[in-house]
């Protein structure tokens, strides 16, 4: 783990994928870190609003990497009838039929969330499976689109602009402000998808 | 209760307080004023508790009716200020009686003016905070013609003075970044030794910038990281940009610096052309 100060309230910890960012995150929330903000992410995890970046840097000098804890099972129940599910089946050398039984036989990890409120970065996809995000990102994608890019896959809580490749979408509402928990996906959420 | 009710927003105007903490990790930004001192003056000119929520008005001014009397105060921006037509003081408690008509003129000297209702703008609160997100529209709707503001009960007294803060003309201060590695050994400096100009697609998410590209000596794509307030990220275009309140909470391109909490009010006035320098904190 590297620890970098950013600007005089941040401390960015650098660490190996995913997963241990999430471990780092958990643990660090755990022991009570004094950070106004814990921001898990690909390979990093900030700690923002930070009056002391030297105690934030003694805390996390505790932390061994480990199998971070998993929450719930979240299923998604998809309609695959995404614009980009023929072209992905021709990356995957497959039909649509056959993404769409791979896409539900893996299970995702919501490794962490960013770009949006609620949008869950899910890792688990194999790196064979891996595309490239669309070369021009369409102006509006959907709310509860579901697609991938590069080895991620994540459903759209909102409608946006966005860049990944589409296989369906959910009904389910992956963002909603009212409720207690307002993302459905939070960080170490497990997620299968399956045919609606 | 009494009601404000919206008769012309001919610009954005949005409901802001000191914005969301703690949802960084859901993808929440956190919102709230951009000039945090001027909204935070006109609270107490008005007898707020500085946490109550005011209006953002984007330059193109703002007419309200007021539904009963309230004391209201302006800040900010430099613009005109009328009640029922006849000019009212900028930064100082004025008083609205019942059904009259408040009106904030286009700003003349910077963007953002704050409009302060004793009692605070009272919308109901969205995971704790009442300002608007325009990254990803958390918070309450924008508001335009005829939106109906409901404000809270008034128990402060309005200030008869309070010291404007001096303007503080000069560079905006910098800390180093995380992400200096990313550019030639020198691109702090060159940073610091450049003279950018605003453009027009600034924003409650940015303030971006006009200037000589700063180049980047690694060609890879950052993995998406947390992102803080003040960040100056610089996109392969190597025109930099200063992340206001509505930034997105992750991002992929690398930050080389990272303006002082303290002169981030300056960017929220900034007008495009003009220029912005930094320099070393």
């Amino acid at each position: 783990m590297q620890l970098i100060r950013v600007g005089r309230s941040a401390v960015l910890a650098e660490v190996a994928d995913a997963a241990a960012a999430h471990s780092l995150a958990v643990f660090a929330r755990r022991a009570g870190v004094p950070a106004g903000e814990v921001v898990p992410a690909a390979r990093s995890v900030l700690f923002d609003d930070v009056s002391d970046p030297g105690r934030i840097e003694e805390l996390l000098a505790g932390w061994s990497p480990e199998q971070p804890p998993t929450g719930a099972v979240v299923e998604l129940p998809v309609v695959y009838d995404g614009e980009d599910l023929t072209d992905v089946a021709e990356r995957w050398g497959t039909d649509p039929d056959g993404v769409v039984e791979r896409h539900t036989s893996l299970e995702f990890v919501s490794a962490f969330c960013g770009f949006a409120p609620g949008f869950a970065y899910l890792s688990g996809l194999p790196s064979e499976l891996a595309v490239p995000r669309l070369d021009s990102p369409r102006t509006r994608v959907p709310a509860g689109a579901v697609g991938i890019a590069g080895t991620w896959c994540a459903a759209y809580p909102t409608a946006s602009p966005g860049g990944w490749r589409l296989l369906g979408r959910t009904e389910v509402a992956l963002w909603d402000p009212g409720r207690e928990q307002p993302a459905l996906l939070p960080p170490g959420t497990r997620v299968r998808f399956r045919p609606a | 209760m009494t009601v404000l009710t919206v008769e012309e927003a001919p610009g954005p105007v949005t409901v802001q307080d000191r914005g969301r903490r703690g949802l960084a990790h859901l993808g929440v930004p956190r919102a709230g004023a951009l000039d945090e001192p001027a909204a935070a003056l006109a609270n107490r000119l008005v007898g707020n508790d500085e946490d109550l929520a005011v209006l953002e008005v984007t330059l193109g001014g703002l007419t309200v009716r007021a539904g009963g009397p309230v004391w209201v105060a302006v800040t900010g921006a430099a613009c005109s200020v009328s009640v029922d037509g006849r000019p009212a003081p900028h930064a100082e408690a004025v008083y609205v009686p019942e059904r009259g008509l408040l009106r904030l003129g286009p700003a003349e000297q910077g963007v953002r003016a704050y409009l302060a209702v004793g009692g605070g703008i009272d919308v109901d609160p969205v995971l704790g905070s009442r300002s608007t997100d325009t990254l990803a529209w958390v918070g309450p709707p924008a508001v335009v013609a005829g939106t109906e503001l409901p404000v809270g009960a008034h128990d402060g007294t309005p200030a008869a003075y309070d010291a404007p803060r001096p303007p503080r003309p000069g560079p905006l201060r910098v800390d180093p970044g995380p992400r200096r590695d990313w550019f030639g050994p020198d691109a702090l400096d060159r940073l610091c030794g450049t003279t950018y100009t605003v453009r027009p697609e600034s924003n409650r998410i940015g303030l971006r910038l006009d200037g000589p590209p700063l180049p980047r000596v690694r060609d890879e794509e950052l993995p998406s990281e947390g992102m803080v307030l003040g960040a100056v990220q610089v996109p392969p275009d190597g025109r930099p940009v200063v992340f206001l309140h509505d930034h997105p909470t992750t991002g992929g391109y690398p930050v080389l610096a990272v303006v002082r909490a303290d002169d981030l009010w300056r960017c929220a006035q900034l007008r495009p052309g003009d220029r912005v320098e930094f320099r070393r904190a």
